[in-house]
């Protein structure tokens, strides 16, 4: 316990003033053409302080980095107008400027916000989206987070998942030894918790699809077990501690399974285990290595890796008494599958030598590309969007996390100022 | 071939060396609840113990004869392989007998994997390793109930660097008495 406040006070103190962030998100490489767009500054209904929240540099801070938007400096702006009359059309027009957000932030009676804005086109001087939010002072990052989200989608067509989730986890040393964490964060870096800390290894941290519960692996105890543990309470609960390896749990879509790696019968093989009576389903038989199992999103599939055919592959089997069948066939390693939120594709480790990169197997024609340079890049994960893929990757100072398009047109580096950081897993949308 | 010998049995002194007089604990894991923004501590009954250094002196036997094979201790392994190399053939004996002469005595053998690649298959990759160990210990007379498996996989690497070299070290079955 002692040791547990020494450790959060000298994380505190390495935290930088400025901002609380950990992960420090930086766009690398954007798109060619990006959609030009200016977020003016919110009113503010308590003219004589200072408003809780900066909402227009979350906003502009999220479009920025989805690679996607050309967002206008904020020092650069002809004006920042609140409401629609005030908008000064033929200038924003002069400067090629094609969209505007503005927007208001009222403080009401009870203490809470009232969070109000419009979406503008500027050359058809139109209405593309407008909204009034209330929001508990606590909510009010969150809140810019939808804005972004109901921007992003209304200027790309594609579902912004700028309000979400990763976890992670750090490890750092301290006096020779390894201090390893398993914290979450919002999508944009901020707001990070620690959910667990442990001297033992910490791995494959895993969300439910309602975002409530992480299940992990932990080596707590010099051996493995995997954790469900309550995101809001911080409870937990040991579901799995047999002799041998506990490891790899993966959320069934319905919230009642999970599917996991374990070495009890010998071998390491897949189960699904019902989490009501923690009965054992056994889904793989074979004297390989079998783990990874991750669900279909339609629930009604595993796909696993398996070395089986002499080098680690991607297999899928059909839970209802199905047959393994292999889906990867380029390349000498594929593990680690994750899959799309449509199902349609998967993302995995992919290996033709001596460097490991990510990549993703399209399941209609089982052509695997390659997205990413390596050399040693690994635990990919969809955004719930399915736009953007998170991953490890490894260089001179450690692990560090990135992310890519799926596209390819799109990287964005996520720094972390001390340690290394690894294992990203991309939560669901927030509710 | 020599230095690389007298590396693994100054490793192998190293590892008796410390094992010695170390007590060793099972660290405390903190679990934070995001509401109170406390810890909640996870130990059962929130009690922790402690025992007192052992100051008896231990008994000398053949392990720590830096020239008998059983002062090895670590076996290395090729890529994405949890074959036994032919060279660890003396090492597994000396072992497995040891282990026949000395029925109360048991071991952990502790499998590991260098980084490359995905952390879940590394960690089955070293459990196999720890495995096939064992299978071929077996086979050459120890008792099934002497050897305890761990895999730490990639967790746990002897070096921490990202080269060739750090690998090689980092694919190993430790066997710890």
């Amino acid at each position: 316990m002692k040791t547990f406040i020494k450790l959060s006070f000298i994380y505190f103190l390495l935290l930088p003033l400025k901002t609380y962030a950990v992960l420090d998100i930086k766009i690398t490489q954007g798109i060619e053409e990006p959609i030009p767009i200016a977020v003016a500054i919110f009113g503010w209904s308590q003219a004589s302080s200072v408003a809780p929240i900066d909402m227009s540099q979350i906003i502009t801070a999220d479009l920025t980095r989805s690679g996607r938007f050309d967002v206008m400096d904020v020092q650069d702006l002809p004006q920042s107008p609140t409401e629609f009359d005030a908008i000064n059309f033929s200038d924003w027009r002069k400067l090629g400027m094609e969209n505007i957000v503005i927007g208001n932030l009222v403080l009401t009676e009870s203490g809470n916000y009232d969070v109000s804005f419009r979406l503008i086109d500027i050359y058809r001087k139109k209405q593309i989206a407008g909204f009034r939010i209330p929001a508990k002072p606590n909510l009010l990052r969150r809140v810019a987070h939808q804005i972004s989200d109901i921007v992003f989608e209304k200027l790309t067509g594609i579902e912004g998942a700028f309000n979400t989730r990763v976890a992670y986890i750090t490890v750092k040393k301290e006096n020779k030894k390894k201090i390893h964490t398993l914290h979450i964060a919002d999508a944009d870096g901020y707001n990070i918790k620690k959910l667990v800390e442990s001297s033992e290894p910490l791995l494959s941290p895993s969300w439910s699809y309602d975002g409530k519960k992480i299940a992990y692996v932990s080596f707590e105890g010099k051996s493995s077990s995997v954790f469900i543990q309550d995101i809001l309470t911080g409870s937990r609960t040991r579901v799995s501690k047999f002799e041998g390896i506990n490891s790899s749990p993966n959320w069934s879509p319905d919230g009642a399974h999970l599917a996991l790696t374990l070495s009890k019968d010998g071998n390491t093989e897949i189960y699904i285990m019902d989490l009501t009576t923690k009965s054992l389903k056994r889904i793989t038989k074979h004297d390989g290595i079998d783990t990874e199992p991750v669900w279909s999103p339609d629930g009604q599939k595993l796909v696993f890796t398996s070395d089986r055919s002499g080098s680690p592959q991607i297999y899928e089997v059909v839970i209802k008494n199905g047959t393994p069948k292999r889906l990867s066939f380029e390349g000498t390693y594929n593990a680690r599958p994750r899959y799309s939120p449509d199902g349609k594709s998967i993302t995995l480790v992919h290996s033709v030598g001596n460097s490991y990169h990510i990549a993703v197997l399209n399941l209609d024609n089982g052509y695997i590309s390659v997205l990413t340079d390596g050399p040693l890049d690994e635990s990919p994960s969809y955004a719930p969007n399915g736009s953007m893929v998170i991953y490890a990757t490894t260089g001179r100072r450690g692990g560090q996390l990135a992310a890519i398009s799926v596209d390819g047109r799109i990287k964005q580096r996520l720094g972390l100022h001390q340690g290394d950081v690894r294992e990203p897993a991309w939560g669901p949308f927030l509710k | 071939m020599t230095i690389r010998l007298f590396f693994v049995i100054g490793l192998a002194m190293l590892l008796l060396g410390c094992s010695k007089d170390q007590v060793k604990e099972e660290e405390p894991v903190e679990v934070t609840d995001l509401n109170a923004d406390s810890a909640v501590d996870s130990s059962e009954d929130g009690a922790q113990t402690f025992g007192a250094e052992d100051e008896s002196s231990s008994a000398f036997s053949q392990l720590d004869d830096p020239q008998s094979p059983l002062s090895v201790r670590i076996i290395y392994f090729e890529y994405d392989s949890s074959e036994i190399r032919s060279d660890y053939r003396s090492t597994i004996e000396a072992h497995s007998l040891y282990l026949q002469q000395n029925p109360n005595t048991s071991i952990t053998l502790e499998g590991h994997a260098d980084e490359r690649g995905s952390r879940e298959y590394n960690l089955a990759l070293g459990e196999q390793r720890a495995k096939t160990v064992k299978q071929q210990m077996l086979l050459l007379g120890a008792n099934s109930s002497q050897i305890r498996l761990v895999s730490y996989g990639e967790e746990r690497p002897a070096s921490d660097g990202h080269d060739d070299a750090s690998w090689q070290q980092n694919r190993r079955v430790e066997i710890l008495y």
